[in-house]
């Protein structure tokens, strides 16, 4: 079902990284990022995995949840390793063969960065939920307004986005159940075929996203929304002592494996 | 003929996930040809994912769903061509109209059953004379019409397929007092005139005990009442625990019953009721 899909979902919870303060989240899976880039040899890279296994298991978040989100990349993952194993020149594992050691070695660590970064990047949204993901951002880049970025706007925009991707999965669920009780197949067929079947779908879905903006926006006017000016928050973010200290915990965790990069581990 | 045997039947949503859900718990049910049958039950007790389950549009976590003594899901080509014996409209079907026009709209179904042309204009008309939709909206499209004759449109596209089981999900929800009657009425004669089964989900208990000839009543994913309007109205106080309403007539005997008035009998529909005070100011004056 479509509804199964767990990319960018949020799974309510109670540990530490939940109640890290979005903004130190956000900045944390920055530095994180940084930090896989920067990674070089097996010690660098088995830093940053077991980092990310411990972040894990704070959160409570299992392989199997990060093995659904991972699915959909599969293919991606697979082709990336496939052109490093058979592209990269070096010694060769057996004489004559075209697959060589460096290619493997490349090829693992291509995985790995894919894999971690997009487990890195779930974590963050499986833990903080899409309201406060973009409150986050919207103080993160409060900066910017000073050079007339129309950060609110983007920032609401992106949480009505979120707001209403279940939305509208729900409603394309129903949608297609309902086609399909009128015998629609959305499963078989040509290509060509399969491309039309899909308009029973997407003109009833544009009609109904189209209608729920028209009452959103009147909605939003009914309650005098006039963008971001002298708006105040219902939930004030605060630093806490944790984010302080994850905060710096990152920033080193960082610094290790910009050290050991220089010494090429 | 169409008899629909349901068996041990549970569905869990989501199952193995945080957002994991059971809607409906081993449920037995068995539904002879041309019954009339209500469902009843609270919102959230587990009546839409019941009726999915018939035209096999959601699969059983456990138990089976038998048509005429075959199972519906026994394999890809019955679990589509179940879609054709059962029609099933859904809650507010009028999100579904996608076609250009309201003819090309209601012949989607048979379309899909592979009909010839003449075979599918002559459905259209016959379904769009059911809900009493004129020939002259065909050219017209579905989105330019009145919510409650998009509605109509929306159930037609299913009567035209000619289910010998005809499920409607809350078909009057969110409409004007005229048309939940003239829905009911469509769905009335297309009932008595082909002899198909019919299910409707309901929340009008005036509706269920007028028009049902049978109610089943849902409470948190499990059957708690099965039987004709007579026998579920008569424990009017149950209905009123798992938070249903009763028909008026109902309500009111009840409120006479409280103020010391004896009546007898399941009261449910307006004449009963009239009755029921006859018969108990004759036994007051006597
Ligand atoms: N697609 C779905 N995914 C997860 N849970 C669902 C889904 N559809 C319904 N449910 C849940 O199953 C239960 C029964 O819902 P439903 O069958 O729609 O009840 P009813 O039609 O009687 O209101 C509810 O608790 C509902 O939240
Ligand atoms: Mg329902």
């Amino acid at each position: 079902m479509l509804k199964d899909i767990t990319l960018g979902q949020y799974f309510p919870g109670d540990s530490l990284i939940h109640k890290l303060d979005p903004r130190t989240k956000l900045i944390a899976v920055v530095l994180y990022i940084v930090a896989l880039f920067q990674a070089k040899g097996w010690i660098g890279y088995g830093a940053v995995t077991l980092a990310t296994l411990i972040l894990m298991a704070i959160s409570h978040i299992s392989f199997g949840n990060i093995f659904k989100g991972l699915k959909p990349m599969l293919f991606i993952i697979v082709l990336t390793a496939l052109l490093n194993i058979f592209y990269t020149t070096g010694t060769p594992v057996v004489e004559g063969w075209i697959i060589t050691w460096e290619g493997i070695d490349r090829a693992v660590k291509m995985i790995l960065r894919i894999v971690l970064l997009i487990t890195g990047t779930f974590l963050l949204t499986y833990t903080t939920s899409p309201m406060a993901l973009t409150d986050g951002l919207e103080l993160l880049l409060n900066p910017l307004k000073k050079l007339h970025v129309p950060v609110h706007e983007m920032t609401i925009m992106m949480s009505m986005a979120l707001r209403f991707i279940p939305t509208l999965i729900e409603e394309t669920d129903k949608i297609m159940s309902a086609q399909k009780a009128r015998g629609a197949d959305f499963e078989t067929g040509s290509l060509i075929q399969r491309a039309k079947a899909l308009l029973p779908i997407l003109v009833p879905l544009f009609v109904s996203a189209f209608r729920r903006a028209d009452e959103l926006a009147v909605a939003m006017e009914s309650r005098c929304y006039h963008g971001g000016e002298g708006r105040t928050r219902m939930k004030q973010l605060h630093l806490a002592g944790r984010d302080y200290a994850a905060l710096v915990v990152s920033a080193l965790f960082l610094a290790g494996i910009i050290v050991l990069r220089h010494f090429g581990l | 003929m169409a008899e629909i045997i349901v068996e041990g039947l549970s569905h869990t949503y989501s199952a193995g996930t945080p957002f994991q859900k059971t809607a409906i718990e081993n449920i037995n049910l068995r539904i002879p040809q041309g019954q009339f049958v209500g469902l009843l039950g609270h919102t959230g007790s587990g009546k839409s994912t019941f009726v999915q389950h018939l035209n096999a549009l959601l699969q059983p976590t456990s138990g089976r769903v038998l048509l005429d003594g075959e199972d519906i899901n026994k394999d890809k080509k019955t679990r589509r061509d179940v879609k054709w014996k059962v029609g099933l409209v859904f809650q507010y079907p009028e999100y579904q109209l996608f076609e250009e026009t309201v003819y090309a709209d209601i012949g989607f179904g048979p379309k899909n059953m592979g009909l010839g042309k003449e075979e599918i204009d002559e459905r259209v008309r016959e379904a769009a004379s059911f809900v009493g939709v004129e020939p002259e909206l065909f050219e017209k499209s579905p989105l330019e019409l009145s919510g409650g004759q998009k509605r109509r449109i929306a159930i037609a596209g299913v009567i035209a397929m000619r289910p010998g089981v005809l499920i409607l999900d809350e078909p009057t929800a969110g409409l004007d007092p005229a048309g939940c009657r003239q829905i009911m009425d469509n769905i009335c004669r297309y009932q008595r005139e082909t002899g198909a089964t019919v299910l409707i989900v309901s929340h009008n208990m005036d509706d269920a005990a007028r028009l049902c000839e049978r109610l089943i009543v849902f409470d948190h994913g499990g059957v708690v009442m099965d039987g004709t309007p007579e026998e579920v109205f008569s424990r009017p106080q149950e209905l009123i625990q798992i938070g249903l309403a009763v028909p008026q007539s109902t309500a009111i005997a009840m409120a006479l019953q409280e103020k010391g008035l004896a009546l007898k009998g399941a009261v449910y529909t307006h004449e009963q009721l009239l009755m029921a005070v006859e018969a108990a100011k004759g036994a007051a004056l006597c």
